[in-house]
This record gives structure tokens, C-alpha cells and sequence, in this order.
């Protein structure tokens, strides 16, 4: 987490960043992470090929997302509304479904349609519309800036930690927050902590209630108590949180509910608490889903994450390594591609991650033969081979390592934690004194 | 269908389907259902002149409709893209079957006058807002009143005229307008007969080829109002048209002390040089009323020059975070140099440039 104040406290510090961050030029060199000291270029990528085979890379990654943006149109509009059209269909009838206790084939075919519902609004439209797939559209309906999702997370929130630092920073110890969401030690490189014995145990309780802690993931109470966001900040990300988690809890457990109780003198007094029971259901259903979609497409074994001094001042060719080597695909039929939101194509996804996701099967041929022309590693396998991964991550890295220096709360630990501060620390004054003298 | 539509935009109804509207819902039977969003049908595309049409909507229920001289936000869907321009009224207030129309001329470089001139067809579906606008008739017309418009100002102040004359309105009314010929005018022949058939003058004017025996000849001038016997410190006057005329006019009724008579409304051609390599125009920040002139950076740097912090993210047109709503104007793509020119468009401002006037809601 250090090193993420030190990110912030660089664009007060050093005014300059601004010139070489500015996106005009974008196509030479969008550098997400600059060094303050050194013009060392990154080292990502080297040990797979040299700095002008990442150039190439990545003016072939670009040209692959300018034929896909240059080829949009009608059909990807019509496609997004058909899945918009069926979401309603299903929220719609999952709740005339839900409002049949007396008959429960309709009730449970309630629950699951309601479940569907909102698995493709967090999927497949609010999760990548709030990417700005559908910008290009102009219909304020699906514009990235203004949509609101069925979760609990505002979207405001979600789309700063998910879209800006997930999607910028990924896999960047102390920068990108997804890595283990501070709870999990899903990285050889985390320090282990006596908490990380229940990884397992605590995963699973997560599951069930992912929404929530996505939603408390926004609110970034830890920033604010280490002194990283400011207490303005953190109000705001407060106040609009309770205001979403009245909405929605109001919405699913009261008002439908309480709707019910019309139906107390034919069906019996417990006809509410079924309709209750039943958004609490889908709910869930959802939440399962969601949660192992995410944890499937990051944190499988071979997934690789990257140290912040490897990526600074990276070309665009890095970038694109970095999302690729970062992230890992599940395979799937069309239907699942499509409950998944396309995020099963979790590396295509993150390499173009605002070009509409129906796009991603046909963008990763290319990516294949990019893969293939320069031997890397394509992260990929069945559900079921990618959860097997997962799970055994979260339990080996569970126990204790037996390497003093991996244990968080260890003297030599805590020793080596402080050096690297302190030498971060001189860097940046030594830069500063150079920059004044100049 | 009054209290049914208050109904489903009420503030229960839109807890039980929180976070989207009933529109959300709606919209899924059939797209010109909707409590809240306006939408309409293409009844007629009526060609005014070579170049200019008239397209005549019937909005569904949601549209509370408009004052003579108002304009809308017209969006069309070509290509699954929905391009949104602002055209003005032209219809009287009183027309029959709940119908309205705005007449547009295409301009070379505008995509969408120039679709609605060639392939609009009656049946399709537009997206619209309510009207806006404060360059309005006063509820109680005053007894003297003049009307100045050029080329295609000639919407607002015909939906004014028209208006007044189904409203079989006793005043005095002159109607100045000016076109480049008589070929160029549109609306001629409505021109001609509410000549014909009301106590209204109207008056026009060919400035490029002047039609023989004409009461006025050339640009606006004073020598115009005075021949026409209006006496601008008191006659309540409406001018729409080119910057050009807007200025001669304002200058004008400066001059006399009757500045306070006059409203004006500029008519906007989307005039942008795409191919300008210079900087031109100016960036306006309409939230915060601050314009300044286009630098060639983009929106985000030229917002951060101009002292506003906008929200901003990786600055290199990943994240979305920096995405906002501009109002008007083209922008440029830094890296595809994709053109934009839609109003009510969302953008990226970490990679867009301006390109001439635009406007964000910043």
C-alpha cells in the first residue's frame, strides 16, 4: 500500500508528469506508471523479447482494436439491446414468478429468472457498458457515464477502483487493490498474515455475499484510515453507498415483499416472507456467479503479477503484456460466454477493455497469433480446471511459508518493508534536489 | 393518459425498479411507449427547397410541447448510433393531430440534415428532448411586433408567424425576411398566402439577386425599419438568422436605445474545418461558465489549464473515468482521429481535441 501514497503523493510532487502522461501521445507511449527518478525503460516482457519486438506488439494490438472500433455499428447495437430486452423479459417475469409461493414450479422459476437477470445486468451490460463499450452509441440509456447498476456498489465508486486502478495498474503489487481484495493471499508475492489461514473458508463466505463486498470495497475505508484519500473522499464514497445499499434494500427486501402481503388472505402470512426469501435467493445465485467468474479470470496458478519499479515508464507493447500475462480465460459455449459477459474472455478483456465484449471471441484469433508468434503464454482452460487452480492457490497460500521474509508481521519482514521506504524515500528527494537545480 | 404517466414517473414506481426508470421497462413493448422519454414518428418529410425539408413528427405522450420559437434536440439512429442535433420549430402551436415539425437545410458536412433531406422516411422512430429555449413569444403578444430572420432563421419566427395567424392575432405584425434568392427561401408559398389572406406585411428580401420592382433591396439596415414604418423602441422584435445579421441588428437597436426590445437568437451552421491543423474556436465549460480559447490540446489538459480539476483516471482513453457529457461541437480522437460531432454525446476528454466551438458539461 506504500507504494500507492507514493503514486498519489508523485502528482502533487512532480508537476512535469502531466507532458509525457498527456494522450496526444498515446500512440508513442501511454505511460500509466512513471518513474519520478529514473528514465529506465520497464522491464516487463524482457525475458519473452526485446523492446522493439514490444513496439511491435503493441502497434499490432492497436491496429487489432482500431478494426474492431472502425467496424461498429448496427449489429453490436442491436446485439447489446437484444441482451438489454432480455434482462428486462427475465427481471419481469422473475418477479411475476416469485409472486406464485402457492405454486411453486412458477416460484422457483421466479427465483432463477430473477437470478439471470441480474447475472446479465452486472455481466454483460453494466459491468461493460460502465466501460464505455456502448459510448459510441449516444443512447443515454447504456452510456457509461450515467448507468447505474443492480448491485450494490455505486457506480461511481466501482468504476474508479475497477475501470481507473484495476484496469490501469493490473497485477502491480500495492497498486492494483484486485490482487487478493486485501483479504485474500492469492500472490506468492503477498506477505502472509496469521488471517490468510482462513483463505479458503473466508472465500466462501465472500462468495455469498460478493455484492456487499464489492460495495465495501469502493468505499475504501483502509485508504482513509491509513491517510491515503482524504476525509472529503471518503465521506462521499460513504454517503453514496448508503444511499445505493437504501435503494436496493428497500427495493428487494421491502417494497416487493410488503407487495406481497395482497396475497396474505388466499395464500397464508408467510407469502411475504417467500417473495422475501426469494430475492434473497436470487440474489445469492448471482453473487456465486459473479464471484467465480472474477476469481476464475484472475487468480488461477499461473496468472502473473509484477513488482511497481518492473513497470514503470513501460511502452504500449508492456501495457498489453502486462494485461495478458495478468488475466486468464475460461472456456465455455456461447451461452456461457454470454452469462459471463464475455468476461470469460477475461484477456481480451483486459487488453481492449472498452470495445464491446461480443467482440472478444473474434479479437482473441488475433491474440492467439500474437500469442503464438512470440511464445507467450495464454492463460486458459474449462471452468472447472480454472476453479481447481483458484482453490488451491487460496489453500497453499494459506499456510505459513517457511521464508521469514514472506511473513507480514515478522522483524525481518517489517526490517526489509522499511528499507524499501526508505530508499523510495531518498529517490524521490534526490530527484526533487536534481529537478530544482535544473 | 395524464395521471397513468404521472403515475409511473412517480417517485414509489421508480423505487420498485430502481436503479432503472419504467421508460427502461417500457421501451421493451414497444419504443414509443415511454412515461418519460420523448419519442416520435416520422409522419412527412416535406422538401422545402433544394436543399431543405420539413420533417413533421407525431410525439408520444411524454412531450409537453412548445412555445413558438423554441428548438429541440432531434436524435437519429443511423448505423446503431444515434445523432442528436438541435433544430428549431417550425410548426404553429396549434397544429392539428398532435403533430410538430422542424425544417432543417442541409448543410454539406452535416451528416444528419443531410440524411434527414435524403433518407428519412415516414414511420421511423425519433429520439427527442423536450423543446428549449428562451427565444419565445411573450403569453400576451403585444399590439406591434416584428419578426427579422435570415436564411434558415426563417424555423423559429415562422412557427411565431404561423402561430399568430391561426391564433387570428390582431396586432401589427411585419415579417422581415432575407434570403440569398428567391430559389433559396423556404416556405414560400405559406409566405405567399398568409400574405394574401392576413393583415400580417411580409416582406422579403433577395440579398444575392434581387427580384426587380422589390420594396428593399441589400443587407439589414435602418433605412429598412424606417421605410417599413417600425419604430423599434416600441415594437417588440424577434431576429434569428446568420451571426452577420444578428450583429447589424443588435448594432441597430444599440444605436436607437432600443436594445431592450430586442431578442436574438443565433442560427448555428456547424461550421468546423475538419481538416484545420491550427487550433480555432473556443472550449466552453458549461458547468463551471468558463470559456476559453480552443489551445489544439485536449479537453482534459485544456480544462486543467482553465483551473478546473475534472475527474481523470489512466489518460490514455482506458478507464472511462474522465468521460462527460458534451453539450455541443466536434471533437478529434488523438489516436484514430475519428470525428464526433453529436450534441448530447458522452467523450473521453483525456483523448479528444476540440475542434473549433465545442462545449462540455464540465
Amino acid at each position: 500500500m506504500a507504494a500507492f501514497t507514493t503514486a498519489i503523493a508523485r502528482k502533487f510532487i512532480k508537476s512535469q508528469p502531466i507532458e509525457p502522461r498527456s494522450a496526444s501521445k498515446h500512440n508513442a507511449a501511454p505511460l500509466s506508471l512513471i518513474s519520478p527518478t529514473s528514465d529506465r525503460p520497464a522491464t516487463i516482457g524482457l525475458e519473452y523479447m526485446t523492446y522493439e519486438q514490444l513496439d511491435e506488439f503493441g502497434r499490432e494490438l492497436d491496429a487489432v482494436r482500431q478494426r474492431v472500433l472502425d467496424d461498429l455499428g448496427q449489429k453490436d447495437a442491436d446485439y447489446i439491446r437484444r441482451v438489454i430486452r432480455i434482462h428486462k423479459g427475465a427481471e419481469v417475469l422473475g418477479r411475476i414468478g416469485i409472486f406464485m409461493p402457492f405454486f411453486p414450479p412458477a416460484f422457483v422459476a421466479g427465483v432463477g429468472s430473477l437470478a439471470v437477470a441480474k447475472i446479465i445486468d452486472n455481466m454483460e451490460i453494466g459491468h461493460n457498458v460502465m466501460h464505455g463499450q456502448y459510448d459510441w452509441m449516444n443512447d443515454p440509456m447504456i452510456d457509461g457515464a450515467r448507468y447505474e447498476w443492480d448491485n450494490i456498489a455505486p457506480a461511481q465508486d466501482w468504476k474508479h477502483g475497477h475501470n481507473y486502478i484495476h484496469h490501469t495498474y493490473t497485477n502491480i503489487h500495492g497498486m492494483d487493490r484486485d490482487i487478493g481484495y486485501n483479504m485474500f493471499r492469492i500472490d506468492e508475492d503477498q506477505p502472509w498474515y496469521p488471517s490468510h489461514r482462513f483463505n479458503l473458508p473466508l472465500a466462501t463466505a465472500l462468495m455469498m455475499v460478493f455484492e456487499w463486498g464489492i460495495m465495501y470495497h469502493g468505499v475504501e475505508l483502509d485508504q482513509y484510515l491509513h491517510g491515503k484519500i482524504s476525509k472529503e473522499d471518503f465521506e462521499g464514497r460513504k454517503k453514496r453507498a448508503f444511499k445505493k445499499i437504501r435503494k436496493q434494500v428497500f427495493r428487494d427486501y421491502i417494497a416487493w415483499p410488503a407487495l406481497g402481503l395482497v396475497l396474505v388472505p388466499f395464500v397464508g402470512w408467510w407469502a411475504p416472507v417467500a417473495i422475501l426469501g426469494a430475492n434473497v435467493a436470487a440474489n445469492v445465485i448471482r453473487n456465486v456467479w459473479t464471484f467465480l467468474i472474477i476469481f476464475c479470470g484472475h487468480f488461477p496458478a499461473e496468472v502473473e503479477t509484477f513488482k511497481e519499479e518492473d513497470a514503470q515508464n513501460e511502452n504500449r507493447g508492456q501495457w498489453y503484456l502486462r494485461q495478458l500475462l495478468g488475466s486468464a480465460n475460461i472456456k465455455g459455449s456461447k451461452l456461457f460466454h454470454v452469462m459471463t459477459g464475455n468476461l470469460s474472455y477475461q484477456i481480451e478483456h483486459h487488453l481492449f477493455p472498452d470495445i464491446p465484449a461480443r467482440r472478444y471471441p473474434e479479437v482473441a484469433e488475433d491474440v492467439n497469433r500474437l500469442v503464438e508468434k512470440y511464445g507467450l503464454h495464454y492463460n486458459t482452460g474449462r471452468l472447472s480446471k480454472q476453479l481447481g487452480s483458484v482453490v488451491r492457490q487460496l489453500a497453499k497460500l494459506g499456510k505459513k511459508p517457511s521464508d521469514p521474509y514472506k511473513i507480514g508481521n515478522s522483524p525481518e519482514s517489517k526490517a526489509l518493508r522499511r528499507a524499501k521506504r526508505e530508499e523510495a524515500a531518498r529517490r524521490l528527494e534526490t530527484a526533487g534536489a536534481s529537478h530544482l537545480v535544473s | 393518459m395524464g395521471i397513468i404517466r404521472k403515475a409511473l414517473t412517480s417517485r414509489p414506481v421508480a423505487s420498485m425498479t430502481s436503479p432503472f426508470t419504467v421508460d427502461h421497462y417500457l421501451e421493451q413493448i414497444h419504443p414509443m411507449l415511454a412515461a418519460g422519454n420523448v419519442r416520435a414518428r416520422v409522419v412527412e418529410v416535406r422538401r422545402e427547397t433544394g436543399v431543405a425539408s420539413t420533417v413533421v413528427m407525431r410525439p408520444n405522450g411524454a412531450w409537453e410541447g412548445f412555445r413558438p420559437g423554441q428548438h429541440v434536440q432531434f436524435g437519429v439512429e443511423v448505423d446503431g448510433k444515434r445523432r442528436v442535433r438541435v433544430f428549431s420549430v417550425s410548426s404553429s402551436q396549434s397544429a392539428k393531430k398532435g403533430t410538430f415539425s422542424v425544417s432543417v437545410k442541409a448543410h454539406p458536412d452535416g451528416y444528419v440534415s443531410q440524411f434527414l433531406h435524403r433518407e428519412l422516411q415516414p414511420g421511423t422512430i425519433v429520439y427527442l428532448s423536450q423543446a428549449e429555449g428562451e427565444f419565445v413569444l411573450p403569453r400576451e403578444v403585444p399590439s406591434s411586433l416584428l419578426l427579422v430572420s435570415g436564411g434558415s432563421g426563417a424555423t423559429p419566427v415562422m412557427s411565431m408567424l404561423r402561430t399568430l395567424r391561426d391564433a387570428r392575432h390582431a396586432g401589427d405584425v411585419t415579417f422581415l425576411h432575407y434570403a440569398r434568392s428567391h430559389e433559396d427561401e423556404m416556405f414560400t408559398e405559406e409566405l405567399d398566402e398568409i400574405a394574401a389572406t392576413t393583415d400580417f406585411r411580409v416582406v422579403r428580401v433577395y440579398t444575392r439577386e434581387p427580384e426587380a420592382g422589390a420594396e428593399l433591396a441589400g443587407r439589414f439596415h435602418v433605412d429598412h425599419l424606417k421605410h417599413l414604418g417600425v419604430d423599434p423602441a416600441s415594437t417588440l422584435t424577434y431576429a434569428c438568422g446568420p451571426a452577420g445579421l444578428i450583429a447589424s441588428v443588435r448594432d441597430t437597436y444599440q444605436e436607437l436605445g432600443a436594445a431592450d426590445q430586442l431578442q436574438v437568437e443565433y442560427f448555428k451552421v456547424p461550421s468546423v474545418d475538419l481538416d484545420a491543423a491550427d487550433a480555432t474556436g473556443a472550449l466552453t465549460f458549461d458547468d463551471a461558465g468558463i470559456e476559453a480559447p480552443n489551445s489544439g490540446a485536449t479537453i482534459l489538459v485544456q480544462a486543467e489549464e482553465a483551473g478546473l480539476t475534472p475527474e481523470f483516471g489512466c489518460r490514455m482513453g482506458v478507464c472511462n473515468t474522465c468521460a462527460v457529457k458534451k453539450n455541443s461541437g466536434a471533437v478529434r480522437h488523438v489516436v484514430s482521429g475519428e470525428i464526433n460531432a453529436n450534441t448530447d454525446e458522452t467523450i473521453k476528454i483525456c483523448v479528444q481535441v476540440p475542434i473549433g466551438d465545442v462545449n462540455v458539461a464540465l
